[in-house]
């Protein structure tokens, strides 16, 4: 509860962008540009074997071959791949044994942020391994993960401590070859989570992380494995804030989602990183590859994403149903508003047999926002009975937005049942009168309709968060009527 | 309580109230009848304030204050109230969340304490009871599915829960039949008292056999054109508007 109440505060703070501070700790960089050298730098700071970089210098020399994709509905300016910082860490942080040995300020960002890493987080039954731009500086709860036999870390430990497991796992849901910004996270990713959930255990508590771009022109580029082995489960949220800035920041992560027979993972995503201001300038460049392997028989994995921030999205959280009656879930919620670009969507491959898959998208925009939904359901011919039901909804507040949605659907099995609807409308005047004839302001009328709009997605949610998310929601669209 | 005097409004630009005079005094129950047309709906409108319904000449004065100054949200939470001919749907929304929300709404504008879901809970259950509102309606998305019948009976219930100051109903009788009008009418009545007044705007006689009224006017084309008591509806039924309307001019 503690935990709720804290970042009820931080929303309750008054200004538009709540996370738009900058925390002042000296940081180390890697030279700016991006070459082998700089693959090479991001692998020695962190110590890692050979195999590893090898890894790395493959996948930076594949990338210097490959073109960035130019298909989604988003505009922006050229990326100047070279005029940006690819590492940047607190200097003399690594190795801290407790919270007392940790930056100070840190914390307290931390605590604006409204995580404290504290045992208060204990009686909200959440553990956070919170990444403060590549350096994973704090993990906590890690012993009673550790009784359970649950391995919670920094990916960097992961590739130290459980090479096996790495290597075995990293790189197969999301190839270093697959995509532009994938490849590119590949070579040069710094930090991120690995989890592991052994045969048959229940994780005991929500996952959490929260990614946070702090230094300036420096892109980020977490890496997130989690492998829920047979029969187990874990549910898992992230949150991403980012310091307003005038320059656009490149963020660049992969997550790949491993589930092996009968296991089930859940995976949550909140994502307000700044979404740049009222004229479009600033904000985010938010480039994602998130997929999910539902590699066993009975398997099932769950998206549910609220993207409310960034000025360009572009991501598309995946399933490759390959274990017979294997399940995928898409639940989303898409905020655009002033110059946002949002263009996302999913994948559903159905491999195996009795496969189902079920995406719920919802899109907002207001302002000058465009927002598209781009899906994929694809039956594969052994894909007898696979079933697949979607639905898109579109709400458009004012008249200088647009809204989207640009389903694929290939099917190569006959027995496969597709169905997908699709609705466009806009916030009428009279459901804002009425509400304000009793009494609602604007604001919180629009976050009242908004809100029951995208209600099926939000009940997908961890309780715990939901509540956050629904102000986010509202605060996302302040000012956008009238 | 209500002064409106010399009122000149527009809808798209175009005039539709010319320069209608109207008082209504605390405790009293006025009825507004007239042909369709007359501007009856505008009159609620403008009255709440409603985008679209601009004031273009002519005062508005509640309670001494300058009511055409408030923003709608402002006027309900001083106690304007205005049950809506035509309620809208809010999908999503349960209705219970709505109440909570614009209950505390005015509350917070008033600068009153908030009252959490169990406490508003109870507020409405009461009133619920007898409006004939099954507690399994507030769980559902506001007025979306509901009939007629339930859609009016919520109108009521709302008016109950934020016990206004100045209560329109603007064709509150429309699309029921005779039972639910006669269960409309008791809430109404039930809310009837001497800080509050009423207006109510109806087409029809018929729902002021059950709730009467102190005072009925007569709306055309803009204006009050004729005045008078419960009479006047009587005969209003018999003669029809034509007639009354044109003694008047």
């Amino acid at each position: 509860m503690a935990a709720i109440e804290t970042r009820e505060k931080v929303a309750a703070l008054g200004e538009k962008y709540k996370y738009g501070f900058v925390t002042d700790i000296e940081m180390e960089r890697a030279p700016k540009g991006l070459s082998a050298d700089t693959v090479r730098f991001i692998s020695a700071r962190k110590g890692e074997a050979d195999w590893m970089l090898e890894w790395r210098l493959g996948a930076f020399r594949r990338w210097t071959e490959m073109r960035e994709p130019d298909w989604a509905r988003v505009h922006y300016p050229k990326i100047d791949y070279q005029n940006a910082y690819y590492y940047a860490a607190p200097k003399n942080t690594p190795k801290k044994q407790s919270l007392d040995e940790v930056d100070p300020r840190l914390l307290e960002t931390y605590n604006k942020l409204g995580i404290p890493l504290s045992e208060q987080k204990l009686l909200a039954g959440v553990a956070v391994d919170a990444v403060f731009d590549s350096v994973s500086v704090a993990t906590t709860f890690k012993e009673k993960l550790n009784e359970a036999g649950v391995i919670f870390c920094p990916i960097s430990e992961a590739i130290r401590d459980y090479p096996e497991l790495v290597k075995r796992y990293l790189g197969t849901v999301v190839p270093v070859t697959d995509n532009f910004f994938a490849t590119l996270n590949s070579a040069v990713f710094s930090d991120g989570t690995f989890v592991y959930v052994p045969k048959g255990v229940r994780c005991p508590m929500e996952l959490s992380t929260y990614f946070r771009i702090n230094a300036s022109e420096t892109g980020q580029f977490e890496r997130t494995l989690i492998i829920a082995d047979e029969g187990s489960y874990v549910s898992y949220l992230e949150g991403c804030t980012a310091p307003k800035r005038d320059e656009n920041q490149l963020h660049a992560a992969v997550v790949e989602l491993v589930a092996l027979e009968g296991a089930e993972i859940k995976y949550s995503t909140v994502q307000n990183w700044y979404p740049g201001d009222e004229n479009g300038v600033g904000g985010i460049y938010n480039f994602v590859t998130k997929r999910g392997d539902c590699r066993g028989a009975r398997s099932k994995i769950s998206w549910t994403q609220v993207e409310t921030g960034s000025a360009i999205t572009w991501k598309y959280p995946s399933c490759i149903l390959r274990g017979d009656d294997s399940v995928g879930e898409f639940y989303s919620i898409a905020i655009a508003n002033h110059f946002q670009q949002a263009d996302t969507g999913t994948k559903m491959i159905h491999l195996g047999r009795n496969t189902k898959s079920r995406i719920i998208s919802k899109g907002i925009s207001a302002g000058k926002a465009q927002n598209t939904y781009r899906g994929l359901v694809s039956v594969h011919p052994r894909a007898e009975k696979a079933r697949n039901y979607t639905q898109c909804d579109s709400l458009l507040i004012g008249s200088e937005c647009g809204a989207h949605t640009v389903p694929y659907i290939e099917s190569r099995n006959k027995s496969a049942r597709i169905e997908h609807e699709a609705t466009t409308s806009k916030i009428a005047e009279d459901q804002l009168f009425y509400c304000l004839q009793r009494g609602i302001p604007q604001d919180e009328a629009v976050s009242l309709i908004v809100n029951g709009f995208c209600k099926e997605v939000l009940q997908q949610l961890p309780m715990e968060f939901a509540v956050e998310a629904q102000k986010l929601v509202g605060i996302s669209l302040e000012g956008s009527v009238g | 309580m209500l002064e409106i005097k010399n009122l000149h409004a527009t809808v798209d630009g175009k005039e539709i109230l010319k320069g209608l005079t109207l008082r209504v005094g605390a405790g009293e129950v006025h009825a507004i009848m007239g042909p369709n047309g007359s501007g009856k709906s505008t009159l609620s409108y403008v009255l709440a304030g409603r985008a679209g319904y601009d004031v273009t000449g002519g005062s508005i004065t509640y309670k001494g204050e300058d009511l055409t100054a408030l923003s709608p949200d402002q006027r309900a939470a001083k106690g304007v109230f205005l049950a809506m001919q035509y309620p809208v749907e809010i999908p999503g929304v349960t209705t219970l969340t709505f109440l909570k929300t614009a209950l505390n709404a005015q509350r917070r504008a008033r600068g009153e304490k908030e009252i959490d879901a169990v406490g508003v809970l109870r507020m409405v259950r009461e009133t619920a009871k007898t409006l004939n509102v099954p507690e399994e309606m507030l769980k559902r998305a506001l007025n979306v599915g509901f009939s007629g019948g339930e859609k009016k009976r919520l109108e009521i219930l709302q008016m109950a829960l934020f016990q206004p100051v100045l209560a329109i109903l603007d064709e509150t009788d429309s699309g029921l039949d005779i039972d639910a009008l006669k269960l409309v009418a008791e809430g109404v009545n039930a809310l009837r008292s001497p800080e509050r007044a009423m207006v109510v705007i109806t087409h029809y006689q018929r729902l002021l056999t059950y709730i009467v009224p102190d005072r009925v006017h007569v709306l055309a084309k803009g204006r009050i054109v004729a005045e008078g008591g419960k009479e006047l509806a009587l005969k209003l039924e018999a003669q029809g508007y034509e007639q009354i309307v044109k003694d008047a001019a």
